[in-house]
């Protein structure tokens, strides 16, 4: 048997396929969908008095479980047909939630479609509009320029003190910190509503001021320090400690560390929280409801008179019976979409990542400074100007990249010396020649390593460092720069 | 031995003045192993930088904390004249000093519930579908198009509901209450549903379709959150119930659930609180009542935070402190709610790893 099967000719091996589904759950998914559409159709014209899309739906879903699972129980056994059944669901569950979401997004947009048409939404405010005027007539001017007035004032306020608030957590952890992180945990339960009502209370009918766009501003601010201090501590804490570690190690001081080390590596996941922020700042209603106190006029300061938001407009357009201004309640609402898409797709093109990953536009920019620094040090050890290191850096590592002319790389690269000194010229043949023997020596290193996978390693690589540490003191003590 | 030793050996004779060798390089190596105190060479800009830091965390707590006080001061006030009735009342009528939030607060409950109630399959199916049934292609996709609408504000959800489902959704309402109608909860006093001329009406504006419309305003940050724990169920786990025959559905019950169980409560917590702390789009639905409705079904509805948007305007100072214990007893539950929420992620498996 076993001779004969060595023997015989070999057995054409075909390609197994690895898909997880199969033509018969296809033709069963397809079978049972219109049979339990039929039955459905059925039972609403003959059988049953029912109506209503929502109810065709869900029966017609019923049926298709029922019949999906009994198809399947003839096939398969138990845990088959409890993983079909689930899978069903799951993938269903997950279409409505889609199929919602979408809904909400495009009926909004949809409807607002109409006042978006006109030029004068964007740049007219509602002061000459009544709600009878047609859509050609007043816009959306003030809220928009009151949005954005009051999210830049908590911006202000909120992206200093939330950040140095953040680096506080992480970088001094102690009880009071601990104390700190509690309370921020404990705000961000916050209702916006309490916030907007603390503000009315304290600023407006305590110490008497107007409502004002100030007022509003203050409001988010108290509502979206929390959400920017917790989210930049998750950030920070995830900078690596090791890099932090050989900041002090090279002897930096706590504060420089923050600013040169942690801060940067975490820029990206801090911007992140403060776009993330920003979107729940600007959509929230509540608060600027209290204290900002509408109106259809443009404002432009905040400090005095009563300002409006989008969020705020939607809300004071669509409360209105008429057609026009419940118009333009979804156009508002949809430049206010418009507006939120746009900063969380900010949000994702600069973050998205953890700390030090890099994107490959931000790894090359690494390396171009990374190579600078490599010219800055040989023209230190070189005692030349930098654009000269850096050409014949180049040219003689054009050269030596092949391995075939190092000599010749080296000697071509040699009269490109001729303007410096003599003694410079030959430190740098003597760096030339160890460079190209480094290069070379990896070449060789990697091909034989490639070769023979599990070589001894020891036997291979040449590295000379005799020779170069012979040759770094004879650059620095003929050095006539120093 | 070195001469370091030796050299110590000295001091310590001469500090002790007495002991033979043997003993005083014990008592060195004793001596030696205590551990140093260490002090960070500090300079200036450093202690300014810890102060300023230190500064801020005390402004952001001084601030939270006035916040905090304030709402205790205002609502004390308050609580002091209404009494216990406060908790039992229903009408809320500050200046006659007959004020209570029993019908507010049982609102805000059955929204909130009635919204879990939905958002809770919702994001659970959406969470294990992006993670473990969705096409590698579309994960991100979806991954992005659920962290949007988390962030989709809610006065946009409030405009879908009133426009678009108040009126789709009636003919659910009224098969529920048509034939589901004998539970007590999806009673709708006034309807018979035996009477082909009964209007729909009675159902709109109800505590069901506002809990619809805040169920998907946290469905996407409470599937979010559970998506997060499920794509960390250990690999290892997953391919060791797959090898031993499970189906996916039985690796997902046996690896992903367990795995993800306190990403699951603490999701579905943190999506509770925010739908306690609700205001502009339950506030566009309802129409406000002051009595307890316990029929999610039927028309009329309240939460403390629609109660605040309702009736800050032109309140006096009482009414204003009234208001102000009410904003602090919604803050409370959700204080408890999120506090129960991040101890169940943090105390769970996944949590800990994932800080």
């Amino acid at each position: 048997m076993t001779t004969a099967l060595v023997k015989g000719p070999p057995a054409v091996e075909v390609r197994r396929v690895t898909s997880t589904l199969r033509a018969v759950d296809v033709i069963r998914l397809l079978g049972c969908a219109g049979a339990s559409i039929g039955f459905t159709a059925w039972l609403f014209v003959y059988a049953l008095p029912l109506e209503g899309a929502i109810g065709f739906i869900v029966i017609a879903y019923l049926l298709f479980m029922i019949l999906f699972g009994l198809l399947t129980a003839f096939d398969e056994n138990g845990p088959t047909v409890r993983d079909r059944m689930v899978s069903v669901v799951v993938h269903s569950l997950g279409f409505l939630m889609l199929l919602a979401l979408f809904s909400v997004v495009f009926y909004t947009v949809g409807r607002g479609l109409a006042p978006l048409g006109y030029l004068n939404f964007f740049t007219k405010d509602m002061s000459n509009a009544g709600p009878l005027d047609p859509l050609s007539r007043g816009g959306v001017l003030h809220a928009v320029a009151g949005t954005l007035i009051m999210i830049t004032i908590s911006l202000a306020i909120s992206v200093p003190l939330g950040i140095m608030t953040a680096v506080f957590l992480s970088e001094f952890p102690g009880r009071y910190a601990q104390f700190v992180r509690t309370i921020v945990e404990a705000m961000t339960a916050l209702p916006s509503i309490v916030a907007g009502l603390f503000i009315y209370a304290t600023i407006i009918v305590f110490l008497g001021f107007n409502r004002s766009g100030f007022a509003a501003s203050l409001a988010i601010t108290v509502m979206m320090l929390p959400i920017i201090i917790r989210s930049a501590d998750v950030v920070l804490r995830l900078v690596p400690g090791n890099l932090k570690e050989a900041a002090r190690a090279l002897g930096a001081s706590t504060w420089r560390t923050v600013w040169t080390v942690t801060l940067p590596t975490a820029r990206s996941g801090l911007t992140t929280a403060v776009i993330l922020g920003t979107a729940r700042g600007i959509g929230e209603t509540s608060p600027v409801l209290l204290t900002a106190g509408a109106t259809t006029f443009l404002n432009l300061n905040p400090f005095s008179g009563p300002m409006t938001s989008l969020p705020l407009t939607t809300f004071t357009f669509v409360k209105s019976p008429e057609l026009t201004m419940i118009a333009r309640g979804f156009g508002t609402a949809a430049v206010l979409m418009v507006l939120v898409v746009l900063l969380f797709a900010l949000a994702r093109a600069i973050g998205g990542r953890g700390p030090g990953q890099l994107s490959s536009a931000q790894q090359r920019a690494r390396t171009r400074q990374s190579r600078d620094d490599d010219y800055r040090y040989r023209a230190r050890e070189l005692g030349v100007p930098l654009s000269v290191a850096r050409k014949r850096v180049a040219r003689a590592t054009h050269a030596i990249a092949k391995p075939a002319a190092v000599v010749s790389g080296a000697l071509a690269a040699a009269p490109l010396a001729a303007d410096a000194t003599a003694t410079e010229a030959t430190a740098f043949m003597k760096w030339v020649r160890h460079f190209a023997t480094e290069i070379s020596s990896t070449i060789r290193f990697a091909i034989t390593e490639r070769r023979r996978p599990r070589a001894k390693p020891a036997a291979t690589p040449r590295y000379r460092r005799g020779s170069a540490d012979a040759a770094e003191p004879d650059n620095t003590s003929e050095d006539p720069g120093s | 031995m070195p001469t370091e030793p030796k050299t110590h050996t000295r001091v310590l004779e001469a500090e002790l003045g007495t002991a033979s060798d043997e003993l005083a390089t014990e008592v060195v190596a004793v001596v030696a192993d205590f551990p140093r105190t260490l002090s960070a060479a500090t300079d200036r800009p450093d202690i300014a930088f810890k102060w300023v830091a230190r500064g801020s965390g005390t402004i952001v707590v001084s601030v939270m904390s006035l916040v905090g006080i304030f709402l205790l001061v205002q609502g004390f006030r308050a609580f002091h004249v209404a009494g216990p009735s406060f908790i039992t009342e229903q009408s809320w009528d500050p200046n006659s000093g007959k004020f209570g939030i029993a019908a507010v607060l049982t609102g805000t409950v059955l929204v909130a519930l009635t919204a879990i109630a939905f958002a809770f399959p919702l994001a659970i199916g959406t969470a294990l579908y992006i993670s473990e049934y969705s096409p590698l292609k579309i994960k991100n996709v979806l991954v992005t198009i659920v962290d949007l609408m988390a962030a989709v504000p809610s006065v946009v959800y409030g405009l879908w509901g009133v426009f678009f489902l108040s009126s789709n959704i009636l003919p659910v309402s009224q098969w529920i209450a048509t034939y589901l109608g004998w539970i007590p909860i999806f009673a709708v006093s006034g309807f018979d549903p035996n009477d082909p001329l009964a209007t729909p009406t009675v159902f709109a504006a109800s505590t069901f379709i506002a809990g619809i419309v805040v169920a998907l305003m946290v469905a996407p940050i409470a599937s979010s959150i559970m998506r997060e724990v499920f794509t960390q169920a250990p690999i290892g786990e997953r391919e060791g119930a797959l090898a031993l025959g499970a189906t996916r559905w039985g690796m997902i019950r046996s690896v992903v659930l367990p795995f993800g169980r306190g990403g699951i409560i603490g999701g579905t917590m943190l999506g509770l609180g925010r739908a306690l702390g609700e205001t502009i789009a339950v506030y566009l639905i309802i129409s406000p009542v002051f009595v307890i409705q316990p029929h999610i079904l039927e028309k009329g509805a309240n939460t403390i935070s629609a109660l605040i948007a309702l009736r800050y305007n032109e309140a006096s100072s009482f009414e204003i402190s009234a208001l102000m214990a009410a904003g602090l007893t919604l803050f409370l539950a959700t204080l408890v709610v999120n506090f129960v929420a991040s101890t169940i992620i943090a105390r769970s498996r996944s949590g800990s790893q994932s800080d």
